[in-house]
């Protein structure tokens, strides 16, 4: 059986759900799902993990009490060698994106972050490439691999089993030089964009920030995402962490709502894998309306009031 | 003191792409510094600014074309520049070996700037590399840097809403995030001024690179396909309110 590491994200406490995903992606009847996990906040998640065909879990514990990417990377790569994992796979989520890198630099191993697909046999995995533009094919060599999966390009499929759990303790010397001051949180980042089912996206259209209102009073019945276009950030009306394409997030939603967004090459970039794109634009030429599910010409402020009350209506 | 600046030279965002061959793409098209790199030059020849004795080096692997991409960097307030020339497209864990080979024999770093991915390849992992490589602390999506001669504290974007301050000693690799400032654009005389800043030009043979045993090769490279096909949403802004809660609900099944 070979071992498969599958690194564990929390958000709230809990597992991300995207995990399963990655759980479902890298099952097969030759292979052992370990899942890593970094100063986990709860002990409850073993039914979950379990639920999804993961039988060891590894509990690192680190003697920090708070986010290090720089110590978490290092014990994680400590327990890939305590436990004989030579296979990482971890999600292309903004702490992957810091974690996945650090490992598969200490390992001097290859990494491709935002797989589509993934073959761990032939260790061989398909990414996008020049702004979602074309899909490459890659094939990576080396004595360890490192996998960064896009969020939901794998649906989870439960495939129950029994696990063991361990704990690890990392207690080497703390990384030289790199030393976390603090991290500030403001709670605008209610839900990260790339991991959420439904997204809800602002361009030009808004007009300002004070309108903005409008997607998040939508967003918030659908407990859905809220992005923006370039322009809007740009503009100061919203964070840029909230920039949906080329220079933003990529996103991969079952449900993308583009709402005053014109489309333009970068912002496609970034959303055009979602499932169903609905578009809502008043110009009927806007290049988003030729390359969407559904689109409604007309204007998003009589729109939007008009989702939020249908959405009230029935969640209520 | 040296700020080395780490550039690539990628196609337009705008530029259609064209897959030739298995693996390439037609290069008959409009390439540029990548945007991120944008950042991590403005910020580099920020802190030149507000140091003494301090020359910024914009660095990188590239074909001969790259020189463009140098000349903007140096005409974005780089004062000179290397250039390590390669005819094959190379992975990260060559570049970051050629970058810190490239580094390592021209001067000892106070910072090392790099952008937080390129916009063609989208690895996001040459900073953390060059840093392995070079044994120094890295951050990556700087969107504040104030530097000392120990070292820097560095804010990072981790995601909306969520800001990581670090301390790193110097000498240290930043990766330069979009919200870190603005880019210095060129004016005329920068442009021109940029025309006598010295390129160094070095082979790859010429520095002490050792053989990777990990690769990551592209095989395939085919266009994305789009499987949309638009469908009007019409009737009053309630009829389309409608319409779009039964996609939610019925199709996406999402709610």
């Amino acid at each position: 059986m070979q071992p498969i590491g599958l690194l564990i994200e929390f958000k709230s406490g809990h597992i991300k759900p995207a995990n399963f995903g990655m759980a479902t992606a890298a099952r097969a009847e030759n292979r052992q799902l370990v899942a890593l996990m970094v100063d986990a906040p709860a002990d409850d998640d073993k039914a979950a993990l379990e639920a999804y065909g993961v039988t060891r879990i590894v509990n690192i514990h680190t003697d920090s009490n708070q986010w290090n990417p720089a110590m978490h990377a290092a014990a994680v790569v400590a327990a890939m060698q305590e436990n004989g994992i030579t296979t990482l796979i971890g999600l292309t989520s903004p702490a992957g994106r810091e974690l996945l890198p650090r490992v598969a630099a200490q390992l001097d191993a290859p990494l491709v972050m935002d797989c589509i697909e993934i073959d761990l046999d032939d260790h061989r995995v398909k990414t996008s490439q020049f702004s979602g533009k074309t899909i490459a094919t890659i094939a990576m060599t080396g004595t360890h691999f490192i996998y960064g999966m896009r969020a939901n390009v794998i649906a989870p499929l439960e495939a129950p089993a029994a696990a063991e759990v361990i704990d690890f303790s990392y207690t080497a010397n703390h990384p030289s030089g790199f030393e976390v001051i603090e991290t500030r949180t403001d709670g605008s980042g209610s839900q990260y964009l790339a991991e959420s089912d439904i997204i809800i996206s602002g361009g030009r259209g808004l007009k300002n920030a004070e309108n903005f209102k409008l997607i998040f009073d939508c967003a918030r019945h659908l407990n859905a995402a809220v992005g923006a276009s370039r322009v809007a950030v740009d503009n100061g009306w919203v964070p840029y962490a909230m920039q949906v394409g080329q220079t933003g997030v990529k996103v991969n939603p079952k449900v993308y709502m583009a709402v005053g967004i014109s489309g333009s090459v970068q912002h496609f970039a970034g959303m055009k894998t979602a499932k169903t794109i609905i578009a809502i634009n008043t110009d009927a030429n806007a290049p988003i309306m030729a390359h969407c599910d559904y689109y409604a010409v007309g204007d998003l402020f009589d729109i939007l009031p008009a989702l939020e009350k249908a959405l009230a209506s029935m969640t209520r | 003191m040296n700020i080395y600046v780490c550039v690539k030279h990628v196609p337009d965002s705008a530029a259609t792409i064209t897959v030739e061959g298995k693996t390439g793409i037609n290069e008959k098209i409009t390439f540029l510094l990548n945007p991120y790199d944008e950042h991590a030059v403005t910020e580099a020849a920020r802190i030149k600014a507000s140091s003494a004795d301090t020359e910024v080096i914009a660095v990188c692997l590239g074909k001969a074309a790259a020189e463009n991409t140098l000349r903007a960097a140096m005409a974005m307030g780089a004062d000179r520049s290397i250039l390590i020339e390669t005819d094959t497209s190379r992975d990260s864990i060559f570049t970051a070996r050629a970058l810190a080979a490239a580094i390592r024999s021209d001067g000892r770093p106070w910072m090392v700037f790099t952008g937080k991915e390129s916009i063609d390849s989208e690895g996001m992992q040459t900073q953390f590399r060059l840093a392995q490589y070079l044994s120094l602390p890295v951050a990556t999506n700087a969107i504040k840097v104030d530097a000392d001669s120990d070292g820097v504290t560095v804010e990072c974007e981790r995601e909306a809403g969520t800001i990581d301050v670090y301390r790193m000693a110097a000498p240290c690799v930043i990766g330069a995030g979009k919200g870190l400032n603005n880019p210095n654009y060129p004016t005329f005389p920068d442009i021109v001024k940029s025309r006598k800043k010295p390129i160094k030009k070095i082979g790859t043979a010429e520095l002490t690179i050792d053989t990777p045993v990990a690769g990551m090769q592209i095989q395939e490279l085919v266009p994305a396909v789009e499987q949309h096909s638009p469908k009007a949403l019409t009737g009053s802004p309630a009829d389309i309110a409608a319409q779009i809660v039964d996609i939610l609900k019925n199709e996406a099944k999402v709610i």
